[in-house]
């Protein structure tokens, strides 16, 4: 009886996180790994060169990204903190925000915390889904953020992309269904190679949405450990004491 | 030297005496289950509260341009920010569920009835502080969801004919959810509000240790001493506060000192409860985004409604209630209601046998209607709301009330079952 009730609440509650969503698309599970820490590097490179000139990380510091990549101060500040004075700078850039919300319709929001607001799939997924679309502004249009402002800044990686489309028989019906983005080879990346730093990127927003995960991690596994003996040693301290008792 | 210390301390202030009457020498039904660990439970996850949230409060900056900033850097730059931030927020969610768990202890075994309706009455209360305690503390980290949750919970007060309008803007201090209310709820939230919880939880404690504690039987442990000796009694062994015999005029049967028996007992509850706590708190701080939801994330953004609004889990049953009704008054009443009604549960209910281990099987399932139409209503608060969710909602509202209506019927000539002499 509870059981079956705690079942349909569980499928309730799902359905109501996909509702929620809004605009339905399928997401790509982002094959990220926060441990991985080469990964979170070449990401930190890449979030540098393509995403920092217009979204800012005004939450996050130089000095705490470093310290959790692994990276030294000053081969950190060398190589990766074009813009900042100090190791204990936030990641900001000097782009005037009034004139980038002129240039692309909204301000480009603030990267620290996408992930969290996003997931980590759905930022996968957006950034392997820009199209070639010449009814927008710049040239191009996304699957899953339908008639965003933003340029596709990958595009000398990934290549010109275009959407794929394949006839299906729906409902008796043959029908165009879209199935997925294919580039014109022209980018310096081939597919895998994308996807692969793709995914290091979001893997590094994963990082910087919540820099002390794997701290909470591995604090979390000594805390379970101490509770379960102190629960062990709590129970044979009530049995003892209850003989008077029973 | 001790010894001297403490008759000195004694004599100015009865500190022993005291600590007999309330702790060591106060008798607790030997029969206390699963569902009596949440009361102190709730006790635990207060204290959590305000211990989290004096070291929050140290670096918060409670103002429209930094809140959102500095709860970042909470999270962040300060050592362990991140840890106290998930205690605090986990706590938040943690203090309804063991509430509400310990409300519906008191509905299994009639903890409300005579001789324990003011108990009840100051539990509700309580509950009521800690929902504008929980709602002022959900717009400080000024996200988005803390600001247009603050939006729809505001204007339900706009409903009210006449003063509406004015109430809502006597209650932001401005024309618009802003810095000045942001200021206001910080000030209330830290202060004004676990102030008045904290004497609240005192003077429950005080009604219940007059009262003594209700039990998953439902029969006094104090009973009227007509001299005749008790077999098998294991309250004999133990010495209990003469406050609690009258000097003889009562007896206590089957009950034990509170310490050290449930104090070792609770113990295992709260390590127990941790166990879960901080599960949460270090795995899944988010809770499914059902704790810290998603659009949260972002900084409170006036000029931008996130797709889908919905307070946070614990205030869902009730506001599926005020969704449910198509007139926003009354929708606004009977979520109101919702709430009186439990708090009339002492007078709605007339039968005189209070567990509902020998209450009637109607009771039993009046119980289950309760609960169910209750975590309904919670789902579908959660959920957009489509024609289906709707009449769904305005279905289970309707159970929800029939649960009150149903048990003031058929409690005054209910057939219960006979009642146990002793605690089983």
């Amino acid at each position: 009886m509870l059981k079956q009730l705690l079942a349909a609440v569980a499928l309730v509650a799902s359905s109501a996180a996909l509702a929620a969503s809004g605009h339905v698309v399928h997401l790509d599970k982002a094959p990220i790994d926060l441990t991985d820490k080469e990964s979170l590097q070449r990401g930190a490179r890449m979030y540098q060169n393509y995403c920092l000139g217009c979204h800012q990380m005004e939450y996050q510091r130089y000095s705490r990204t470093f310290r959790d990549l692994g990276i030294p101060d000053e081969v950190g500040m060398e190589q990766l903190a074009f813009t900042a004075k100090k190791v204990g700078d936030h990641i900001k850039n000097a782009a005037p925000k009034t004139d980038l919300a002129k240039w692309f319709g909204a301000a480009p929001p603030d990267l620290s915390n996408v992930a969290r607001v996003r997931g980590p799939d759905w930022l996968y997924t957006y950034l392997r889904s820009f199209y070639v679309d010449s009814s927008r502004p710049f040239g191009v249009n996304n699957e899953v953020f339908p008639m965003v402002g933003m340029p596709h800044v990958l595009q000398e990686l990934q290549g010109v992309p275009s959407k794929m489309h394949e006839t299906r028989l729906v409902d008796g019906e043959s029908k165009d269904v879209y199935i997925g983005i294919v580039t014109d080879g022209t980018g310096e990346l081939s597919t895998e190679e994308y996807d692969r730093a793709v995914a290091d990127l979001v893997n590094y927003l994963e990082y910087t949405g919540e820099p002390s995960k794997l701290e909470s991690r591995s604090l979390g596994i000594k805390v379970m450990i101490f509770l379960l003996i102190f629960f062990v040693l709590a129970f044979l301290l009530k049995k003892e004491y209850w003989k008077d008792v029973h | 030297m001790f010894k001297n210390l403490m008759s000195w301390i004694e004599y100015r202030m009865p500190f022993m005496e005291k600590m007999n009457l309330h702790v060591m020498q106060y008798p607790a039904p030997k029969n206390f289950n699963f569902w009596y660990f949440f009361g102190s439970l709730a006790m635990l996850v207060l204290v959590n509260q305000i211990l989290t949230g004096i070291w929050l409060t140290m670096n918060f900056e409670p103002s429209a341009e930094r809140a959102f900033a500095s709860v970042e850097y909470i999270m962040r730059d300060v050592d362990y920010g991140w840890l106290l931030r998930y205690m605090h927020s986990t706590g938040a969610s943690a203090f309804f569920v063991v509430v509400y768990l310990h409300m519906l202890r008191g509905m299994m075994y009639g903890s409300y009835q005579k001789p324990r309706e003011l108990l009840w009455i100051f539990g509700m209360l309580i509950f009521l502080v800690l929902m504008a305690e929980a709602f002022m503390g959900y717009l400080l980290p000024w996200g988005q969801m803390s600001f247009w949750g603050a939006q729809v919970i505001i204007s339900i007060f706009g409903v009210i004919p006449g003063i509406g309008e004015d109430l809502t803007l006597w209650i932001r201090g401005d024309y618009v959810i802003s810095g000045a209310t942001l200021n206001r709820f910080f000030a209330l939230h830290v202060i004004a509000l676990p102030l008045v919880l904290v004497i609240l939880v005192f003077l429950h404690i005080i009604a219940l240790h007059e009262v003594g504690s209700n039990n998953p039987d439902g029969i006094d442990v104090k009973r009227p001493n007509d001299g005749q000796p008790v077999e098998n009694n294991v309250s004999d062994k133990f010495t209990f506060h003469e406050y609690f015999t009258k000097g003889g005029k009562k007896i206590i049967v089957d009950a034990i000192p509170f310490h050290p028996y449930y104090t070792v007992k609770d113990i295992v509850g709260v390590v127990g409860f941790l166990l879960v706590f901080c599960a949460v708190i270090f795995f899944a701080p988010e809770g499914g985004g059902f704790f810290l939801e998603p659009p949260n994330f972002e900084p409170a953004n006036p000029m931008k409604t996130p797709d889908h609004i919905a307070p946070v889990w614990y205030f869902t049953p009730f506001y599926a209630i005020l969704r449910a009704v198509p007139d926003q008054l009354f929708g606004a009443i009977f979520m109101f209601l919702a709430i009186i009604f439990l708090a009339l549960l002492p007078w709605l209910d007339r039968c005189p046998v209070r567990s509902m281990r020998y209450r009637s099987n109607l009771h039993k399932w009046n119980l289950i209607n309760f609960c169910i139409s209750f975590v309904v209503l919670g789902v579908l608060g959660v959920l957009p709301a489509t024609p289906t969710y709707t009449l769904l909602a305005q279905i289970f509202s309707f159970t929800y009330f029939a649960f009150f209506g149903l048990l003031w019927l058929y409690s005054k000539n209910e057939k219960t079952k006979p009642l146990p002499v002793r605690l089983s």
